[in-house]
């Protein structure tokens, strides 16, 4: 057979999408370069790095007084936060939800929501910290914040998703508005709520040891001060116990979403 | 009814029970009448079969009488009351006592059949009380009884989720009797359920209105099922009611009248 049969290919060439991969690829080349970020750094760097981590070894647990009382001061942060801000964050989200509410009501807790999410922690911490003072109460309305941006926004967002068909029958029978939340909405919800608490729970844990290093209470305080006193044994302490309260919650939350999984 | 439904049952039981329409009309956009100008009523013990095509608003007939869509202009009785003149609280109590059925069951999926059932309490309960899901133990014992009515004894804690569509639609079908309701009214209960469990359904809601002794409107597709099931045909051509009168009378004239053309008739 001779007949020249022309190759025909499903997959068409996307001449724009490649140019834009080269795009990024150089962009990145010539970021890295004007940050001076050269592979004789790197090199040096890693001498440096390790010698920190030899003085790391052994971590030191001789104040572990210290260290638990700022454990324990750590979670009381993430628990409170997470309680309040969870609770806040039910009505907030519900009063967002365009298919449920007016527009007066939505745009408000929308907005607020927004405002919520518009900062990094820290930001907050920093704010909070000059106006409530040094201390965990700062650190509780950070994460409180926190919380309601982010919970808030996936609540108000998942009630959005729901299906409206049980709410007409459940509205057709004559149920007042509550009645039609808890028996039309809620259980259409309530299982991502619950991933998304315990979610939120682990990630305030995690924040609240960090709201410290600006003074907002909890062990980031601790950790910040053995960093600028170079005390890199107790550093090494006070990670691993980070890490141990971090996996600790995590089986916490691996169970809650168990028992309420169906 | 048990008389501990009829208890609680606001002062409509007491009249008869009955549906008058008159002169309904809806638009949705300014002008542009859906419905125009119907009017019939129902009294009793009554299967009413609405058929008509696609888009002529036998949903939105339904939708106006218990008002989930607002009527433009028209007056609707249900056993006696004004439901057009109502409003906010007053129109949800009048809702309970017009029940509905739906094409795709409209159920709360991740709920069980009982606690589907007394959804159709709720129009009756305090808030508070539905929130700590106490429901007084005679509309609980109700509901069962209702479940085991539609035959679903057994499946009375299933999730609705669990059930095929057939049996759906009985939860359904007893969730709107649960509302000890002055009529109820069907919006294309048969059109997601095989042939043969349609035929079921429609057995099950002509016999609802048999034993309740209330009128049963049932929007419905299939002109051979209505002719069967009902006591009375409303035809429907574009916002009009073309026929009225009982299945026997129902013509192949009068069925291109309604749905236009006649091959399909053949």
């Amino acid at each position: 057979m001779t007949t020249r049969t022309e190759t025909r290919t499903p997959f068409k060439p996307n001449w724009a999408a490649r140019l834009g991969w080269l795009g990024v690829l150089a962009y990145c080349v010539y970021a890295g370069m004007s940050l001076d970020f050269t592979w004789s750094r790197f090199i040096d760097g890693l001498a440096n790095g390790a010698k920190f981590l030899g003085e790391m070894i052994p971590p030191n647990f001789e104040r572990w007084r210290l260290l638990i009382s700022n454990l324990v001061e750590t979670v009381e942060i993430a628990v409170i936060a997470s309680a309040f801000g969870i609770a806040a964050s039910l009505p907030i989200g519900l009063c967002g939800a365009r298919n449920l509410m007016p527009e007066w009501m939505t745009w408000p807790s929308r907005t607020f929501i927004a405002i919520c999410r518009s900062f990094h922690p820290v930001i907050f911490a920093i704010l909070f910290v000059k106006a409530v003072g040094f201390g965990p109460l700062a650190g509780i309305l950070t994460l409180i914040f926190l919380t309601i941006g982010f919970i808030g926004k996936l609540f108000c967002e998942a009630i959005e998703e729901i299906s409206l068909k049980p709410v007409e029958a459940i509205k057709a029978a004559g149920a007042p508005f509550m009645s039609v939340l808890v028996f039309g909405v809620l259980p259409q919800v309530f299982n991502r709520f619950i991933g998304f608490a315990t979610y939120q729970f682990d990630a305030n844990l995690r924040n609240s040891t960090m709201v410290g290093i600006v003074g907002a209470g909890g062990i980031g305080g601790t950790l910040f001060a053995a960093f600028q006193r170079f005390d890199y044994d107790f550093l090494a302490a006070i990670l691993i116990a980070i890490i141990a309260l971090i996996m600790v919650s995590e089986y916490i939350s691996l169970k809650i979403k168990a028992i309420f999984n169906d | 009814m048990s008389h501990a439904i009829s208890k609680n049952h606001n002062g409509n039981g007491a009249s008869p029970r009955s549906l008058f329409v008159e002169n309904l009309e809806k638009a949705y956009t300014k002008g542009n009448l859906i419905l125009k100008g119907l009017t019939f009523e129902v009294h009793g013990e009554t299967t009413v079969g609405i058929i008509g095509p696609s888009g002529t608003g036998k949903s939105t007939l339904l939708r106006c009488i218990n008002r989930l869509i607002e009527p433009t202009s028209g007056k609707i009785i249900v056993a006696g009351q004004d439901i057009t003149s109502l409003s906010g609280t007053r129109l949800r109590l009048a809702r309970r006592h017009i029940g509905m059925v739906f094409q795709e069951f409209n159920l709360v999926e991740r709920l069980s059949v009982i606690e589907n059932v007394l959804c159709g309490r709720l129009g009756y309960l305090p808030s508070w009380r539905a929130w700590l899901r106490k429901f007084p133990q005679e509309d609980i014992n109700q509901a069962f009884k209702l479940i085991d009515q539609v035959g679903l004894g057994e499946f009375a804690t299933q999730r609705a989720d669990s059930l095929s569509g057939g049996q759906r639609q009985r939860v359904g079908i007893a969730r709107a009797m649960m509302q000890n309701p002055d009529v109820i009214m069907a919006d294309e209960p048969t059109s997601s359920l095989d042939p043969k469990t349609s035929v079921e359904i429609m057995e099950l809601l002509k016999q609802v209105s048999a034993t309740q002794h209330i009128p049963v409107l049932i929007n419905i597709h299939d002109v051979n099922l209505a002719q069967r099931f009902c006591d009375r045909i409303i035809g429907m051509s574009q916002g009009h009611i073309v026929f009225d009168g009982p299945p026997s009378e129902l013509s192949p004239e009068h069925l291109k009248q309604i749905y236009g053309g006649e091959d399909w008739l053949a």
